[in-house]
């Protein structure tokens, strides 16, 4: 495997005193596109908000780019190019569409992606780009929240659960962009209870189970029955 | 005659009175934060007027280009020093510490300058008035109600039209997506209290110029505008505006009426609007 744009060593995570992830260790190379799958509870949105900073640890625990990430806050690690789109799109409110677009470009990280790249991708955003973000169904929502993070630059990015809670052919039409958005070299983890949708756009794929990796390789290798065993901790 | 005299004037008060509230309106719209020491910081600023003009002989609003700066940059320092820490769920601890705040401002004021009324001098301005078909009004009432008018838009603009009021707005909705952005939450609180303090200036030195002052008017300058901001609508500017111009109407018709009943009147408008509309005239609407 090449050089790790982002490795994970050891990582753990608390809530409190609740562990949710214990000695999680990943290694992701530049412009790999990565599954994370795994049951409710299993720790996957916990990964990824750790890796974003929303969570904070030890320094060493996040490598990225050779510098260890771990310790800082969701800010500067988005200055340094990794971008979390949330589970729940998590629009601004307060903010119309263009609005919530220009806010992931406060990074201020120059690369391919530029508002009218964003309006190229999704074209309804640009009709509806001074509408209240509220009005927007949940489809346009995800394509927002999805178009912010992009607005960052992101050397990695970081979906969570984009297709929770959206009907089946607006899942398919967001999974279609897909390539266009990891085709420019972009790395990128996909956390999704959706497995046929996690393994059909990556070439990796890491199986959570209780806040461990129970499963790790790559897509074409693991069958279905390894899966099921990693996901759900039975023997099949 | 009379009568339209006072709602006249009770308008242009109730300029004063909204600069009193925008500063307080902004913080608690982007931080949920209850300052307690609002009013003392107006008081604060009237001193630093005063010193101004008399150290630097300058008239009282050229005074506002070193006090704006000043009270910025207090307010920039003492959000990260201090306020940032209280920020969390608990909405007492800010309570707190502001209420403790107000107590040092005001016992700081009292050893730097005694209990002893002061006033800065604004020249002809205090005494200019212009006639309107009979009716006569104060150039100082109206030059402060036009700046007030002119804060509320600008901040306006600077919340809906700028990179940093997008900030404000996003932060304010949801703080932990808003650092995903890379914005820095303590950073933009810095900022959002550095505005409110330099609009607090402009009503410390306006206020200074109109009355006489001592630290000890801080209290009741917070509950102007407590009560012109509740009046509005919690965060909605313009409300401040209308709930600032509502309450300086009560106060001079109830003045009108009886000299004793100013203030009073103030109050129970106050608390008419508060038990027919609690969330305030003008809430803010859902963008």
């Amino acid at each position: 495997m090449p050089d790790p744009v982002l490795s994970l060593r050891q990582l753990d995570a608390y809530y409190g005193d609740f562990q949710a992830l214990f000695g999680i260790d990943m290694e992701i190379a530049a412009g790999e596109v990565v599954a994370i799958i795994g049951a409710n509870g299993a720790g996957k949105t916990t990964l990824l908000r750790s890796i974003a900073g929303l969570l904070t640890n030890e320094a060493a625990k996040i490598v990225y780019h050779g510098d260890g990430i771990g310790a800082l806050r969701a800010d500067q690690v988005a200055g340094k190019g990794i971008a979390l789109v949330p589970e729940g799109r998590q629009l601004f409110p307060s903010l119309s569409v263009v609005e919530n677009l220009m806010i992931g470009a406060q990074t201020g990280r120059a690369g391919p992606w530029s508002i009218d790249k964003i309006y190229a991708l999704f074209p309804i955003l640009k009709e509806r780009k001074d509408q209240a973000s509220t009005t927007l169904s949940g489809g346009q929502q995800q394509m927002v929240a999805i178009g912010r993070a992009l607005m960052a630059n992101p050397d990695v990015i970081l979906f969570d659960e984009i297709s929770l809670g959206l009907a089946p052919v607006i899942i398919k039409s967001i999974y279609d962009a897909l390539p266009d958005i990891v085709g420019d070299g972009m790395t990128a983890m996909i956390v999704e209870q959706d497995i046929s949708k996690a393994l059909s756009v990556s070439s990796r794929v890491y199986c959570l189970q209780e806040g461990r990796v129970s499963l790790t390789g790559a897509t074409d290798s693991v069958s279905r029955d390894d899966i099921t065993r990693a996901y759900f901790g039975v023997e099949a | 005659m009379d009568w339209v005299s006072a709602i006249l004037q009770g308008t242009l008060l109730g300029g004063l009175y909204a600069l009193f509230a925008a500063g307080l309106s902004l913080i608690f719209g982007v931080m949920r934060l209850v300052n307690i020491a609002h009013g003392d910081l107006i008081v604060l600023a009237a001193y630093m007027g005063l010193s101004t003009t008399v150290m630097l002989g300058v008239h009282p609003f050229m005074a506002l280009l070193i006090v704006m700066p000043a009270m910025a940059g207090i307010g920039y320092v003492l959000q990260r020093g201090i306020l940032n820490r209280t920020l969390g769920d608990d909405i007492l601890p800010p309570l707190l510490v502001t209420f403790g705040l107000s107590v040092i401002i005001q016992n700081a004021l009292l050893e730097a300058y005694s209990a002893d009324p002061q006033k800065m001098n604004a020249g002809v301005i205090e005494t200019a008035g212009v006639s309107l078909g009979g009716l006569t009004l104060g150039v100082l009432p109206l030059v402060t109600f036009a700046i007030a008018v002119a804060v509320i838009a600008g901040l306006q603009f600077i919340f809906y039209r700028t990179a940093l009021g997008r900030a404000f707005r996003a932060t304010s909705d949801n703080s932990d997506i808003a650092q995903l952005m890379g914005l820095n939450k303590a950073h933009v609180f810095g900022m959002a209290m550095a505005l409110a303090l330099a609009v607090t200036a402009i009503a410390g030195i306006l206020l200074g110029v109109r009355t006489s002052f001592d630290p000890s008017v801080g209290g009741a300058r917070l509950i102007f505008g407590f009560e012109a901001v509740i009046i509005g609508g919690l965060g909605n500017l313009w409300g401040t505006l209308a709930g600032g111009v509502i309450l300086g109407v009560a106060q001079t018709l109830g003045a009108k009426i009886d000299p004793g009943w100013q203030l009073l009147a103030g109050h129970v408008a106050f608390l008419v609007v508060l038990a027919i509309r609690p969330q305030g005239l003008f809430p803010r609407v859902t963008h």
